[in-house]
């Protein structure tokens, strides 16, 4: 059911009053939470709109987290490439290292506002986590972050991190022991202890309101890259790229063009071992839409419905579901989604740390593969932005492992 | 066929005085054979109505003990076809026990919701609880599930507010389930002084009998409960068993009575 572009151009790309974004999205949940999304919810559209709210919001980003980042030219690798100009929206310069920061910026602020002195959070590769814990350290609140027992084991320095900003870290045994049941064990928590604990999701997936208002403190990206686009090159890109896991940082940065149908928009799903296989984490690519985590979008599961262990060699793609307006954009043919392997992942890491002097994050690398492969089909006179979500100083410990490299 | 059982036992149960006995498994934990023996052992200790968990690998509602037993279920290979055919053995034996399946509804929509429904009515199922989703998110599930005559079971916390009581009230056929306390299944604190102000206030929403579950371990606990309201639901303390049993599973049937018959008598006593 693609749109036309008129269409495109016409929506109003906000969820209703249910939190359904077109089919997708919705609060699918137990009674048990229902509550706390309606508390949640009233609190965020009456503070999404109160300007005490807003300027601390600003404030922290600017002077917490060093906002606004810096557009940049990627001049090396443009030419190297030979095609469009490539540029790299710095989310890696952020505080903590990722667009994660945003987000929990915003959430920990709702917290406060809404009277919560304690935070929960889910998270896989510690990216999330540890965002989570330094705004918690920051504002004083009790933070509590749940891990799959695999990923604690293989993220120790993440781990150690949130330890050090006076987090609880808990390693979730049961499932897959990674990122989604992280994810179950969180709401569970946030069930038993809703009263004065605040869920700080890490990306656009869950229950309505989470993939809205996460979106909505994300798309400080977005509305800075159209000014930055309009000051460096005077117009606005021809293409935006992101890599996509739950798909906070690449919502963050399509949603303020999305009526911009001129504007070309890519998500980069983790393609793993190729889409082919069965070892990805590229629902969109080639999932189906079920409900899982409490909104019906993409995701992955066997034939008998039951959700697919994924692979990815980022941790923090590595997940089988996907924030549901990301199933809409592309079920109305707004945004296109395709993937990147782990291969073409890890070439482009390279890639990018030799000629741009710059070492991305392993989920950021997938969007990078991607771009190189758009650029190089588009005229030098054309520009394509990518999302560097993050940098990776948090994966070299995995690159060097892969490739028989001891760093201990 | 199916359509009336889960009101007539009530029925019945009201005319006698007498409340409820509501058993909780996993279908297939830990194995598909042991199900239906212990669905039939379960009636023979007086249950009423049994609820039979459809697994699924995600059950966030759910409490750790509750997962697990999915989880072994999964790895014992049941499927959802398997769940229903589970049911049409149980039914070539026991006609007047109404069947409740309660799961996610992931399962369901990759079987096809329509799919799902006319299996249900193929093998007897009375009732459906699907745990994620509420009335806000009805779809082509419940189209379906109304059109075959099966009741379509909603939850209801000691959150929820008057105005979405009166909306699960609309929605909801067969009974009520009340999840008496704020959390998963499995969690550990009741409050039965609590519970039965709770149901007294449910009753101007709700006009379908009221069961209650969610932290019923005891015999103590399920007459107390019963004691205001239509039924005690009995979950996580018989999944626990299960677990215990998971080396010797033919000695499941036997102990998941050894855990009913005291809440049946206790609760008959009540009556
Ligand atoms: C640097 C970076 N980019 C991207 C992601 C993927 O998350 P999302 O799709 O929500 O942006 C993560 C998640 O951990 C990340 O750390």
């Amino acid at each position: 059911m693609a749109l036309t572009e008129h269409e495109l151009r016409s929506l109003d790309y906000e969820p209703d009053a249910g939190g359904h974004f077109g089919d997708y999205g919705g609060r699918y949940v137990s009674e048990t939470l229902m509550a706390a999304l309606s508390e949640l919810d009233q609190n965020y559209q009456k503070l999404k709109n109160d300007p005490d709210f807003q300027r601390e919001f600003d404030a922290d980003l600017a002077s917490f987290v060093g906002r606004p980042s810096p557009l940049y030219h990627a001049e090396r690798w443009s030419k190297a490439v030979g095609g469009a100009q490539i540029y790299f929206k710095r989310e890696d310069l952020n505080h903590t290292g990722a667009h994660k920061v945003n987000n929990t910026i915003g959430q920990a602020l709702l917290a406060k506002y809404s009277g919560k002195p304690r935070v929960i959070a889910e998270t896989g590769a510690g990216q999330h986590g540890v965002a989570t814990a330094t705004v918690a350290a920051r504002l004083g609140l009790e933070c509590v972050v749940y891990m799959g027992a695999d990923d604690v084991e293989r993220q120790s320095p993440n781990v150690y991190r949130m330890k050090l900003l006076g987090a609880k870290v808990v390693p979730v045994e049961s499932g897959s022991r990674t990122l989604k049941d992280a994810l179950n064990e969180a709401m569970r928590d946030w069930v038993t202890n809703v009263d004065d604990t605040f869920y700080i999701i890490g990306t656009v997936a869950g229950p309505a309101p989470y993939p809205q208002l996460v979106r909505d403190f994300n798309a400080v990206v977005g509305r800075e890259l159209k000014w930055q686009s309009k000051e460096l090159f005077g117009k606005y890109p021809d293409a935006l790229v992101a890599c996509v896991g739950g798909g906070s940082n690449a919502i963050g940065m399509f949603y303020p063009f999305l009526k911009d149908t001129e504007v070309a928009v890519y998500g980069v799903e983790a393609a793993g071992r190729g889409l082919s296989t069965n070892e990805h984490a590229a629902p969109l690519c080639s999932g189906r839409p079920g409900v899982l985590h409490g909104a019906k979008t993409y995701l992955m599961d066997n034939s008998d419905g039951q959700i697919a262990h994924t692979h990815s060699v980022s941790a923090g793609l590595d997940y089988p579901g996907v924030g549901p307006e990301h199933a809409y954009l592309k079920d109305i043919g707004r945004a296109n989604y395709v993937g990147a392997t782990d291969d073409e992942a890890l070439a482009a890491f390279h890639e990018v740390s030799k000629v741009e002097g710059i070492i991305p994050a392993l989920e950021t690398a997938h969007a990078l593969a991607y771009t190189k492969k758009l650029a190089a089909t588009m005229r030098p006179d054309q520009t394509v932005v990518c999302n560097m979500s993050g940098r990776g100083d948090k994966d070299i410990f995995t690159v060097a492992k892969m490739e028989g490299i001891s760093l201990t | 066929m199916s359509s009336n059982r889960i009101q007539q036992r009530m029925d019945a149960l009201k005319a006698s005085g007498r409340k409820a006995l509501i058993p909780y498994i996993v279908a297939g934990d830990p194995t598909p054979s042991v199900t239906v023996p212990a669905m039939h052992a379960m009636v023979e200790a007086g249950a009423d109505i049994i609820e039979l968990g459809m697994p699924f690998s995600d059950p966030f509602a759910d409490g750790p003990v509750n997962q697990r037993g999915a989880e072994r279920a999964i790895a014992g290979g049941m499927t959802l076809r398997g769940v229903l055919d589970a049911v049409s053995e149980f039914r070539q034996k026991d006609q007047d026990t109404p069947v409740v399946l309660m799961g996610y509804l992931n399962p369901l929509i990759a079987m096809g919701e329509v799919a799902f429904c006319d299996g249900c009515q193929a093998s007897g199922v009375d009732g459906l609880l699907i745990v994620d989703m509420p009335p806000e998110e009805e779809g082509s599930l419940v189209q379906a599930a109304k059109a075959r005559g099966l009741d379509l079971i909603y939850l209801a916390a000691p959150t929820t507010t008057d105005a979405r009581l009166a909306t699960i009230g609309q929605a909801t056929s067969g009974y009520l389930y009340y999840v008496s306390l704020k959390g998963i299944t499995g969690s550990s604190k009741l409050d039965t002084t609590e519970v039965s102000k709770r149901i007294e206030h449910m009753r101007q929403h709700i006009s379908v009998p009221i069961c209650v579950g969610f932290g019923i371990r005891t015999a103590e606990d399920a007459a107390a409960i019963a004691s205001t309201a239509d039924g005690s639901i009995v979950g996580t303390v018989l999944v626990s068993q299960v677990e215990a049993l998971v080396n010797d599973p033919t000695k499941i049937p036997e102990a998941l009575q050894s855990i009913l018959k005291p809440m049946r008598d206790a609760m008959d006593a009540n009556a």
